[in-house]
């Protein structure tokens, strides 16, 4: 039995390069529920985190108690992290489920029948449309609904309302990640694959505080360096995470850089590898554009000038280098510390350069994992809820446009195309204005998410803008809504999603949704029944009543395209693991990596984007692509760092950046209905160094007032392993609180959302929002009456490991008993390249 | 050589004129957070231009003859409201960058003929940057222009 807050990662299976990693069979079945009660185990994979786990859902009495990791599952050999094991199913039961819908009366939100209430909705939808046209509508989802309900929203948006105003949460959590894949190789796909980890000779990781955001994926990184053989690590962080740690433990380099700096230090690294001559010549001709380019860009960018930029060591820089150009296989992970900071498609891209320049990509242990957030932002990526076209096609590409228009019938012009589709920022503004009268959120929380909380606040319970919600629970979103919904959530309904290294799960029904809750694709089938949208044949525009009819008509579209889904089916998908796209007749058992054959989708006619101006956003024409001839080879770009929107001042002098616990997702819909996981870190705090904090007077767990130019918070601090300068604050604490028992009450609750301080401002490519550059300032309020409700666990550790005993954090523990079981005999993996060459 | 001088005067005031305008812009559309950060950018790109042309200014002069001059165009004083608003706002600054473009262009061919590298360098890389500044504003007004145009308030 073990406990999995204090153990986050569980017991180690090491395992010597090269060779498969071992199964381990993690299980977490609810107080008073023993295994031979269960009823059923109904196969799906885990929604709380972007990595995919295969799990089994337990079901007794008609209702989900636990889970059990999948042993034959690719991603997880049957590990679950404590997210998936404590959040997984509490949150079903949770006696606040919205069960009916809500429709707003006198500026109360009131309960009544899903006719009263989507009548309400298409009756707008209807009169908006006649007077205003499609732009005045806008879809703002989510990267954790299904893939078909993506796809289902996708086609109403595009082509039964016409309106390029679509996007989802994934703008703030992964928007990078597709938009930097399509820079470098033509179009968004996840090049690398979990399975790099056991081949590769050093693990570098950007930005990406893996063991608390993947902590599966990390016990799989833990398993490589504390076996035979290990594998380096380098970490790029402001804060000294686990990562940093097992950096200084196996000779590899912690690279701190100041917030805001990342493409710098990129263009360091990348000078590096070219001045040592780490450059893999014959590879870069044959397979790449753009090297003259990225040499002058990156020539000013010795280690001596990116350690004045950056405030590191230049021989760090140097040994980082070297670490990546004498190894035979490099591994990259990059997440939101390179997507949310500055210049952030640039310095992702960057990553790609380093890959390039020496041949490392397409073959075991030589892989790039652009990270995603949220478990099933992969799809709306792909599918194109988030304003992209469906199936990587690119917008600005009339013959892709055709083939949408051609499957679903509908005249080609009803399909915006004329620009780029509208990102979330300027969803909102418009929002604001009054020019998108109709704003429909599904499956997420902007008013706690997005930066300037404030400001969102303002937008969504404005009159301007008629506003639904479908969600779980009342969130602070739902609260400004003119209209909720009730949604059946994970287990509660049936759909595939796709993980970040591209593979694809089925998650099956296992129980009936609380109430009147229906799934978020029977409420867009509705929605499109009731508006009534018709093809050109006068059919209706969305044929399909189920998920599995909706994921075939989806995987007919990928036919031919980089994501190509048409050897899949619901049947296929029952067995034992899920599977990584492309599957076709080509690759019927999937593929493990792309870009093995070195060739990219970068050719004129097939690629997903002609690119764009690093640093201004500007589009490339298709004439000016054509004339580079790319055909098939990826790009190489760089660009000048530039410093942040906003530097440090005499009244803001630190530097303010937000980011993640392990113990909670997001903003805490679920795993702040686990008890487990709330009491874990039941409430905001800020981390400040100790350099700062005594030049402050400010002394663990002291209430503190943490102020931008936009709004302040007034929260415990931390003192703790940030670097001097920075201030580090979790953004999921909205003021919804859970009851006391669920660790919960807490009076801050209405001034400790991290967001309130952020900035209104945007990556010029990936069009994600910085959330980890704004100037700040940090003031001691008041002692407290003990340390900060930081975990102990991760990089919120504090840093003095002997305070006295008031201020002493006691360590963070007392999840409920799970089980793990190693197994003796390793299952078989398809695809896995260690169990291949054996 | 005295055109040659009257067109690097031109270069040295329309940068000048693009760069004042670009900054009027962003303050005005301070709201459109993309707007703002990038026109200040790009009027960082003006002003760059201008000081890597001053030592040639130098040694040709900057002459301010009549005729040429006709081809100043004035800038912005000020912005104007709304989304309608950024949209002529960001026509008239692509107007100004077009002048400037055709005048490096224009320089850059004296510079042959003269066999300046100095110059012809910086026409050059000027050149080029003006083409990123005109890439983004026909970006950013293409993905402007129909909310403004069909329903903005």
């Amino acid at each position: 039995m073990s406990d999995r807050i204090a153990d986050i990662y569980g017991a180690r299976t090491p395992h010597t390069k090269g060779t498969v990693w071992p199964a381990r069979v993690d299980q977490f079945l609810d107080p008073g529920v023993d295994e031979g009660s269960v009823d059923s185990w109904v196969q799906s994979a885990c929604l709380l985190c972007s990595n995919g786990c295969g799990v089994d859902i337990a079901v007794k009495d008609g209702r989900m108690v636990g889970v059990r990791g999948r042993a034959t599952d690719v991603v997880n050999h049957g590990r679950l992290g404590p997210k998936g094991l404590y959040g997984s199913t509490r949150w079903a039961n949770s006696s606040d489920r919205l069960t009916r819908p809500l429709v707003r009366e006198g500026g109360r939100l009131v309960e009544t029948d899903w006719e009263t209430a989507m009548g309400r909705i298409v009756d707008r939808s209807k009169s908006l449309l006649d007077a205003k046209g499609p732009l005045s509508h806008g879809f703002y989802t989510s990267g954790q609904l299904f893939l078909e309900e993506y796809y289902a929203l996708a086609v109403i948006g595009k082509a039964g309302i016409g309106t390029p105003h679509m996007d989802g949460n994934t703008r703030l959590c992964t928007a990078t990640s597709a938009a930097a894949f399509k820079e470098s190789f033509g179009a968004d796909g996840q090049p690398g694959s979990y399975t790099d980890i056991e081949h590769c000779d050093a693990v570098f990781l950007y930005g990406h505080n893996m063991p608390e955001t993947q902590t599966v994926l990390w016990a799989r990184i833990l398993d490589r360096t504390r076996g035979d053989d290990p594998a380096r690590i380098v970490c790029v962080d402001p804060r000294r995470t686990l990562v940093a740690m097992e950096a200084e433990r196996t000779g590899g380099v912690h690279l701190a850089p100041r917030v805001g700096t990342n493409l710098a230090l990129m263009n360091g690294l990348t000078h590096e590898l070219l001045v040592n001559g780490w450059v893999d010549q014959d590879w870069v001709a044959a397979h790449t554009l753009g090297l003259d380019d990225l040499r002058s860009t990156v020539e000013p960018y010795t280690p001596e000038h990116v350690a004045d930029i950056c405030g590191v060591d230049p021989e760090d820089v140097r040994r980082a280098a070297r670490i990546f150009g004498e190894s035979e296989a490099v591994l990259s992970t990059v997440l939101q510390g390179f997507y949310q900071s500055h210049q952030a498609t640039a310095a992702s891209v960057a990553v790609h350069n380093l890959h390039l320049l020496r041949g490392m990509i397409g073959r075991p242990g030589a892989g790039i994992l652009q990270m995603n957030g949220q478990p099933t932002a992969q799809n709306n990526r792909e599918c194109g809820a988030d304003g992209d076209l469906p199936g990587f096609r690119n917008w600005d590409n009339p013959h892709h446009v055709q083939q949408l228009a051609d499957a679903w019938d509908v005249d080609v012009m009803t399909i915006p195309h004329w620009a780029p589709p509208t990102h979330a920022m300027q969803i909102f503004s418009y929002a604001e204005t009054g020019s998108i009268e109709l704003l429909w959120i599904s499956a997420t929380n902007p008013a706690v998410s997005m930066p300037e909380s404030a400001r969102i606040r303002r937008i969504l319970e404005g009159d301007q803008c008629f506003v639904v919600v479908q969600d779980l629970f009342l969130t602070e979103t739902a609260e400004l809504a003119d209209v909720v919904l009730p949604a059946a959530g994970w287990g509660e309904k049936t759909g595939c999603f796709t993980n970040v290294n591209r593979t694809v799960h089925l998650s099956e029904k296992a129980v009936d949704p609380p109430g009147e809750a229906k799934s978020d694709l029977d409420i867009f089938l509705m929605y499109a029944d009731r508006m009534g949208f018709t093809n050109r044949s006068g059919e209706p525009l969305l044929g399909w009543r189920t998920a599995e009819e909706a994921f075939d008509a989806w995987a007919a579209i990928t036919a031919g395209r980089p994501v190509d889904y048409t050897g899949l089916s619901y049947d296929k998908l029952r067995g034992p693991t899920g599977i990584p796209w492309p599957v076709n007749k080509e690759h019927p058992d999937g593929t493990d990596r792309l870009y093995a054959d070195a060739v990219f989708p970068t050719d004129t006619d097939y690629c997903e984007t002609y690119g764009h101006d690093l640093i201004t956003g500007g589009t490339v024409t298709e004439q000016e692509h054509r004339a580079m001839r790319p055909a098939g080879r990826a790009f190489l770009k760089g660009a000048p760092y530039t410093p942040p929107h906003e530097e440090p001042s005499d009244d803001f002098p630190l530097r303010y950046t937000t980011g993640r616990t392990v113990y909670q997702f997001h903003t805490r819909t679920k795993t702040g209905r686990s008890a487990d996981l709330n009491r874990a870190a039941p409430d905001a705090w800020v981390e400040i160094s100790p350099t700062d904090a005594d030049a402050r007077g400010i002394a663990e767990g002291d209430w503190v007032r943490v102020k931008s130019p936009r709004g302040a918070i007034e929260v415990r601090a931390r003192v703790g392993d940030v670097m001097d300068g920075a201030v580090f604050a979790p953004f999921h604490y909205g003021h919804w609180e859970p009851a006391a028992a669920a660790g919960g009450g807490h009076d801050d609750a209405n001034h400790r959302l991290a967001n309130e301080l952020t900035m209104t401002v945007w990556d010029p490519v990936s069009k994600q929002p910085t959330f980890k550059t704004a100037a700040c300032q940090v003031t001691r309020l008041r002692a407290s009456d003990g340390p900060a409700p930081a975990p102990t666990t991760g990089a919120s550790a504090p840093a003095e490991r002997d305070l006295a005993p008031r201020r002493r954090p006691r360590p963070t523990q007392g999840g409920g008993p799970t089980t793990s079981t190693t197994l003796t005999e390793t299952p078989t993996y398809p695809l896995d390249p260690a169990q291949e060459d054996s | 050589m005295p055109h040659l001088a009257t067109y690097i005067g031109l270069a040295d005031h329309s940068e000048q004129t693009l760069a004042d305008s670009f900054r009027t812009v962003a303050e005005g559309h301070a709201r459109a957070a993309d707007v703002f950060h990038t026109c200040r950018l790009l009027a960082g790109w003006s002003d760059e231009h201008r000081t890597a042309l001053a030592p040639i200014i130098e040694r040709y002069g900057e002459a301010d003859v009549d005729e040429p001059e006709r081809l100043h165009a004035a800038g912005l004083a000020e912005s104007r409201d709304g989304d309608i608003g950024l949209l002529r706002d960001l026509q008239d600054l692509h107007v100004l960058a077009t002048l400037v473009q055709t005048t490096w262009t224009v320089i850059a061919q004296g510079a042959q003929g003269l066999r300046d590298h100095e110059l012809l360098d910086v026409a050059t890389s000027s050149n080029a940057h003006t083409a990123r500044q005109l890439t983004w504003l026909n970006t950013r007004l293409k993905a402007a222009a129909p909310q403004a145009l069909i329903v903005a308030p």
